[in-house]
């Protein structure tokens, strides 16, 4: 918990630093933005956190997004399926391709890295490809009016992607903290070995982790594409990964594995995302972006390794 | 030469050298002998500069000199063939010959001499009697020639000493042929060895001297004429052969479990047949690297069997992973405790529980209040002696950890249990407490298949002791006929 509490406190300071600095920060345009952000960016860290609590890391993720965002497209506006079944081929393919990862990583024994490398070069090639390189939009919407609502609407005034993060943070958290196979995760990713001599169907639950990150980033794509209304194949998605990966690891998240909370992921995703509001809204020249997050995260990472080592 | 007196070395609750006089002479080839944990390894890591000894002196040529470091050591000119091989698989073998000190060109760029080390590279391993080119790359050499080409750069150094430990424990039988050729031949030139291995009828055939340790101490030496197998046996057992065995009439059951000849990876030619009653504890005895552990591993199903059928209670049973070994009650506190038994970073409760959360869990739920109170009756019934079991296993000392990876288990219904090693760098009360759990065990009636280098803890729980030799099984003795030479007898056999 030590973790999370240091991670919640510094996103409330940030909060109030900000606020203070300019009001508009809580105005509810602003609140409702940036935790429809959260909300969509939450979902996929969350799948990539309980990789990378095996021991794992999935950089496939943006580029996923790329290539389900172009094929959600073509679905709906070229070939004019229904959008249920459109929603569900995409998430089928999502988890199809965690799947392919699982398999490659504990039956052929490649390293994650590299076989999600591979998957983040090989996806925003297929998406380009597919495209022929054009941006694929949703037009007016016709015929699926309703999804394009129900990804961009809101509850009274708080943003659908956001309820959805929450009630995915929900079944995780008790999936993680509270179930056999969350203990197993954990397990696998402290000591693969005495997980194996435990019993535990170890390259069960490791490839099992890569389906959930599938399944988590082809939802996301969906509330991603409609957010952004256009899917610009070569930059759609990219570098979203390392967002995801940014939030599991300040999050409490350990890249040796084994460590890591549901709390600390969204509380990581959250803090990253008000860190690009204050760039924003503190007038800070926005190519500045990437910098300021990179040293926040460092100094978090820092501070955290300084009070271990004095304990 | 080398003239070692009086030395100590103590370790936080071991004694591992107790003024130990080792001496050898210019072109002799002495062998140092021993039980496992007798000293023989302290010794030599003192002469290669990795421990300090706690007293004592060493004169070289007469001169008494420190050895600080294993850069000292090498400037002595005493050079190590440690057991685990040195070399790196990825460079080829003239890289390997001078890695450290390569020879340079091209000022401050400080460019490696290739041309230099390939010649050089070249004469040394002629010398050593290695014909492969220098270019060729480590990972593509038999282990025999990788020794090969460690020699060859302990020469390269201008060695005076060479301690070679455990030199021929995986080469095949040529090729140790080869290696005494090689240790005769450095002889010849002036080079003084000191060869450890528990391996007697080559010690018969190349040593000019036996210095035997046991406990730490000096138990004797022989000198050329007077090596012979049976006298270095007496001499590393030596102590009064006292009867370990209180009057235990423990009652045997039927046969719990049947191997019959199993073959395993490690060891593919040879085949194990062993049974073991329920309510018995069979101890397996061998020397390290006699394949002990990789039978316990097969049959727990950590690596698959290469051959051979496993019955438990008459019925032949297929177990290819761990999982199927537990499903049938077959358990296994692996040698390795902090690798393979026990998750460090997680509490004592989550390592207790591990296997067996499916009795506190209702559809996939876990209990977290059962959990708790299981994983309390445990650690009170095991004595695990823990702040609280939210505690991290790896902070616990060596015996409850030990008793963790026991607990594990307990809770379950044990068949049979296979201990590997089970009291390694174990305190003595907390031995103490295993060796009674691992009676109680059996006199419910679970079969315990007790693998141990540790002699008294083989001739002080055994109901009968299987001895093995690089995987085959040499002998089982009756609890009647163990003594500690006759296992040890069996062992280097």
């Amino acid at each position: 918990m030590r973790k999370e509490l240091g991670i919640l406190t510094l996103l409330a300071v940030l909060c109030i630093l900000v606020a203070a600095l300019n009001p508009q920060f809580l105005s509810s345009a602003n609140i409702q933005n940036t935790s429809r952000l959260i909300g969509t960016y939450g979902i996929f860290s969350i799948g990539v956190g309980i990789v990378i609590i095996t021991g794992g890391i999935d950089l496939s993720v943006g580029s996923m997004f790329a290539l389900l965002g172009v094929l959600l497209s073509l679905m709906l506006t070229q070939w004019h399926w229904p959008p249920l079944f459109a929603v569900a081929v995409v998430l089928a393919l999502g988890s199809f391709l965690g799947g392919i990862h699982g398999f490659l990583i504990t039956r052929l024994g490649l390293q994650p890295f590299l076989v999600t490398l591979c998957g983040l070069l090989l996806y925003r090639g297929l998406a380009r490809y597919i495209a022929s390189d054009a941006v694929q939009g949703f037009g007016a919407g016709a015929g699926f009016e309703w999804l394009r609502d129900f990804t961009t609407g809101s509850v009274g005034r708080v943003p659908m992607p956001f309820i959805l993060m929450i009630a995915v943070a929900a079944i995780m958290w008790v999936v993680l903290h509270r179930s056999v196979y969350g203990r197993y995760l954990f397990a696998v990713g402290q000591n693969e070995e005495a997980a194996r001599y435990s019993g535990i169907n170890s390259r069960r639950v490791i490839a099992s982790a890569y389906i959930i990150s599938g399944f988590l980033a082809a939802a996301a794509a969906i509330l991603l594409a409609f957010y952004t209304n256009s899917v610009a194949p070569s930059s759609h998605g990219s570098f979203y990964e390392l967002y995801a990966i940014a939030a599991a690891v300040l999050g409490g998240c350990s890249l040796r594995g084994g460590e890591g909370s549901i709390l600390g992921i969204v509380a990581g995703t959250a803090l990253l995302q008000v860190l690009r509001n204050l760039v924003n809204l503190l007038d800070i020249p926005s190519s500045l972006d990437f910098a300021v997050m990179g040293a926040v995260i460092l100094i978090g990472v820092i501070a955290d390794q300084v009070l271990r080592s004095k304990r | 030469m080398l003239e070692m007196s009086g030395i100590s070395k103590r370790f936080p609750g071991v004694t591992a050298l107790d003024s130990v006089q080792f001496s050898v002479g210019r072109g002799e080839v002495v062998a140092l002998v021993g039980e496992n944990g007798a000293g023989k390894s302290t010794l030599m890591k003192i002469l290669a500069g990795i421990y300090m000894p706690d007293a004592g002196t060493i004169h070289l040529d007469g001169k008494p000199v420190s050895i600080h470091s294993p850069r000292d050591s090498a400037r002595f000119g005493i050079g190590t063939i440690h057991q685990e091989l040195e070399v790196i698989d990825t460079l080829d073998v003239a890289a390997n010959v001078f890695l450290g000190r390569e020879p340079v060109w091209g000022g401050p760029l400080r460019l490696v001499d290739r041309r230099k080390i390939h010649t050089e590279s070249r004469e040394v391993l002629a010398r050593v009697g290695l014909s492969v080119s220098p270019d060729l790359l480590l990972r593509d050499l038999s282990t025999a020639q990788k020794q090969l080409v460690e020699i060859a750069r302990a020469l390269s150094q201008d060695v005076r000493l060479l301690i070679m430990d455990e030199p021929t424990s995986s080469l095949t039988l040529s090729e140790t042929e080869r290696l005494i050729q090689v240790v005769t031949d450095l002889r010849s030139n002036g080079v003084s060895v000191v060869y450890i291995s528990h391996r007697l009828h080559e010690i018969e055939r190349l040593a000019d001297r036996v210095v035997v340790l046991r406990d730490g101490r000096n138990a004797g030496e022989l000198r050329r004429a007077e090596i012979a197998h049976n006298r270095m046996v007496q001499l590393m057992v030596g102590r009064d052969l006292k009867t370990f065995y209180a009057d235990n009439s423990s009652t045997h059951g039927a046969v719990r479990m049947e191997l019959r000849r199993l073959r395993t990876g490690r060891y593919p030619a040879h085949t194990v047949s062993l049974s073991i009653e329920a309510g018995e504890i069979l101890g397996v005895a061998g020397l390290i690297g006699a394949g002990r552990s990789e039978l316990a591993e097969a049959v727990f199903g950590v690596d698959r069997l290469r051959g051979g059928e496993i019955l438990l209670d008459g019925v032949v049973v297929d177990i290819r992973s761990p999982g199927d070994a537990i499903e049938r009650g077959i358990y296994l506190v692996p040698e390795d405790r902090r690798h393979s038994g026990l998750l460090t970073g997680m509490s004592v409760r989550e390592n207790v529980t591990l296997p067996s959360l499916s009795r506190f869990s209702s559809a996939g739920w876990i209990r977290r209040a059962d959990e708790s109170a299981s994983a309390q009756l445990s650690c009170a019934e095991l004595k695990i002696k823990t702040a609280s079991v939210e505690t991290k296993a790896g902070t616990l000392s060596g015996g409850n950890q030990q008793k963790i990876v026991l607990a594990k288990w307990l809770s379950l219904k044990p068949r049979v249990i296979l201990f590997d090693e089970p009291t390694r760098g174990i305190d003595v009360g907390a031995k103490a407490e295993i060796y009674q759990l691992m009676r109680r065990l059996a006199s419910e009636g679970v079969a315990i298949l007790m693998i141990s280098s540790d002699m008294e803890e083989i001739l002080g729980n055994s109901d009968r002791v299987a001895v093995m030799h690089e995987g085959r099984l040499t002998g089982v003795l009756q609890r009647s006929e163990c003594t500690e030479e006759a296992v040890m007898r069996l062992a280097v056999a």
